[in-house]
């Protein structure tokens, strides 16, 4: 009982008070930029003909209606909290009157299954190859290897993204360039169906993987490299333990820790999508949506897709909190 | 001024990775400062053949615009070099006051100005950015995107000055300086700053590298000053006339491979500047053992 109040409960409150204040700043940052919904889908509207002012004021009253942009800002806000508990983000501007879940639906699966598989990978390399070049560092072979991941840390990925269109989609044209899966195919647990969406999504994966190992290894490399001139390592060195234990079970297990975080941290950026992957890509995901959402001020959507994304995180960082006692014996419930 | 002059001394004499750093630094340099003496103006279309492959004439050959590769590079490079600089130095400047604020003065001012970068380094900076750069779209300019970059960019690094100074104030020197009747703006500028140096430099590099890739990120959406040449929008005109499609590949590749050298070479030189700051790794770049 007493670890259900002590460690439990206080996490558990901390974690709605972020949601809270991270809803509240998602509800007031589009509020505050100069683009008008309102006013924008009504231009749309009356640029192709004239249409009688009455109507345009009774449109004007129901598009805010839609927004929920009627009355002064605090009884606003009060609406958007009564229709957020309900599950209801209201429909969604630029694909209107499709309701912006259901957008948000369609789309995350996509970004979902790219991003979690390119993430589990590139963290699971990039821990290997940061062990390995730190504890066998001064050979010939992890000099190599450093230098290559020296040049392709700080590449812009926009840069690498491109390299990699230019390679694999015009110089050997062997993946297919646009799209989440090719043209025409439905739904289906069918061959065709799969390996079609693997071979779209390979090089926004690749790139991803790339461009994330750089960060990854370097982490790596500073971790192991305290943790390599520790006692315990010196000692087991001494004790000639066979290398593979003193590799994997003393070295490498001692550096989880941390990239366990970074890694569940890394999961919850799902929700927001990786935009530029996308863009490049043409890959239909929830970070092209909000791209498109940003430009036609679509409150709405922008709202939805910041709303998932923060709880994304704030519940990733949840879970660690409440696992972290099973990874590491020396944090107590405290 | 000397301090800065004898480190980098130091690292060309010690580190080979400085030396290459700086050695293609100081090319893309020149390439910027050849623009000065370009034949062609930054602008202009239709003032050589089209779509010529690289020669004697036209060192990079000309596009479909009818521009010359090879000048409107140097100009892209000389107007990236200055959006880099200038975010680069501008948010250090707010962070290194803010951050050392926050950490002499402590107590409640520490305690706001804590808050308040906090709440940026929380932000989502790749959406308010295109949100900010598409609202302003018809005023962008090179000067607006060095202010908006600017004020993305200096939450974090002053979190880092801030640690810092905490350390520095803790240290023993301090106290001997302090006992010793030094006055505190004397230890701060004689004693703290000569920490410091090495480590902006350092920190200067890659808000530089940050500058470069979120002008490249906003140029390739269309976001960025199109009509200034800089090596994003210089990128984004190829991929617009669907240089690559046509076969046009030396009109897209000499963007690309500027801006892979100038990252690199930077990332070179900070990585050299920062594994100086760190007396461990010294010692060892010299042949002690630890």
């Amino acid at each position: 009982m007493s670890l259900l109040r002590r460690y439990i409960v206080p996490r558990i409150i901390q974690w709605l008070i972020v949601i809270f204040v991270g809803v509240t700043v998602a509800f007031l940052v589009p509020r505050f930029t100069p683009t008008d919904p309102v006013q924008t889908t009504l231009m749309r509207v009356t640029a192709y003909g004239a249409i009688n002012p009455e109507a345009v004021a009774k449109l004007e009253e129901i598009l805010k209606d839609l927004y929920g942009l009627r009355g002064s800002l605090f009884q606003q806000y009060v609406r958007f909290w009564k229709h957020l508990l309900r599950g209801d983000l209201g429909p969604s501007l630029t694909m209107f009157p499709t309701p912006v879940i259901e957008v948000i639906r369609n789309s995350l699966p996509w970004t979902a299954g790219l991003l979690i598989i390119s993430t589990i990978i590139g963290w699971t390399i990039g821990i290997i190859i940061g062990t390995f070049t730190t504890y066998f560092s001064g050979r010939k072979w992890t000099q190599i290897l450093d230098t290559i991941l020296m040049c392709i840390y700080p590449i812009p990925y926009y840069i690498m993204a491109l390299v990699l269109v230019i390679l694999f989609a015009y110089v050997l044209p062997v993946f297919p360039l646009v799209g989440g899966v090719g043209i025409g195919l439905k739904l289906s647990f069918s061959w065709t169906f799969v390996g079609s969406v693997l071979k779209h999504g390979f090089l926004p994966a690749l790139s991803l993987i790339i461009i994330g190992l750089g960060y990854r290894v370097l982490s790596q490399k500073a971790l192991v490299s305290t943790v390599v001139a520790s006692d315990y390592v010196t000692y087991a060195e001494a004790a000639a333990l066979p290398r593979r234990k003193i590799l994997f079970q003393y070295v490498m297990r001692n550096t989880l820790l941390p990239q366990i975080t970074d890694l569940a941290l890394s999961l919850g950026l799902v929700f927001s999508g990786a935009l530029i992957t996308e863009y490049v890509f043409s890959y239909p995901g929830i970070g092209q949506v909000l791209y498109t959402a940003i430009l036609q001020g679509d409150f709405n959507l922008m709202m939805g897709i910041t709303l998932f994304s923060i709880v994304g995180i704030a519940t990733a960082a949840l879970i660690i909190d409440l696992l972290y006692p099973l990874f590491d014996p020396r944090v107590r419930y405290r | 001024m000397l301090v800065i002059l004898k480190i980098v001394k130091d690292l060309i004499k010690h580190d080979k990775r400085f030396s290459v750093g700086l050695f293609v630094i100081l090319i893309v340099l020149s390439l910027a400062i050849l623009s000065f003496f370009s034949p062609y103006g930054p602008t202009v279309r239709r003032v050589v053949s089209r779509n010529l492959l690289p020669s004697f004439e036209h060192p990079l050959g000309t596009n479909s615009l009818g521009q010359d590769i090879f000048w409107k590079l140097t100009y892209a490079i000389r107007n990236s070099l200055i959006l880099g600089i200038l975010v680069s130095l501008i948010s250090r400047i707010i962070a290194t006051a803010n951050g050392l604020l926050s950490g002499y003065v402590g107590g409640t001012t520490d305690r706001i100005l804590s808050t308040i970068t906090g709440s940026f380094i929380v932000i989502p900076r790749l959406p308010i950015l295109i949100l900010l750069s598409f609202s302003l779209r018809e005023r962008m300019s090179i000067l607006t995107l060095v202010i908006i970059l600017a004020v993305l960019d200096w939450a974090w690094p002053s979190k880092r000055y801030r640690a810092q100074v905490l350390s520095l104030r803790e240290r023993e020197f301090t106290y001997t300086a302090v006992f010793s009747g030094m006055n505190t703006f004397k230890v701060v500028f004689k004693e703290h700053f000569l920490f410091l140096i090495p480590y902006m430099m350092a920190d200067l590099i890659s808000g530089f590298l940050w500058a470069i890739a979120m002008e490249i990120t906003l140029s390739i959406l269309g976001l960025s000053a199109l009509a200034t040449p800089t090596i994003g929008t210089m990128i984004y005109w190829a991929n617009y006339h669907q240089a690559l499609l046509r076969g046009v590949w030396w009109w897209i590749s000499p963007p690309i491979i500027i801006a892979v050298l100038t990252v690199v070479a930077l990332y070179m030189l900070s990585s050299s500047i920062s594994e100086y700051l760190d007396p461990r790794t010294r010692l060892q770049r010299i042949g002690v053992k630890a």
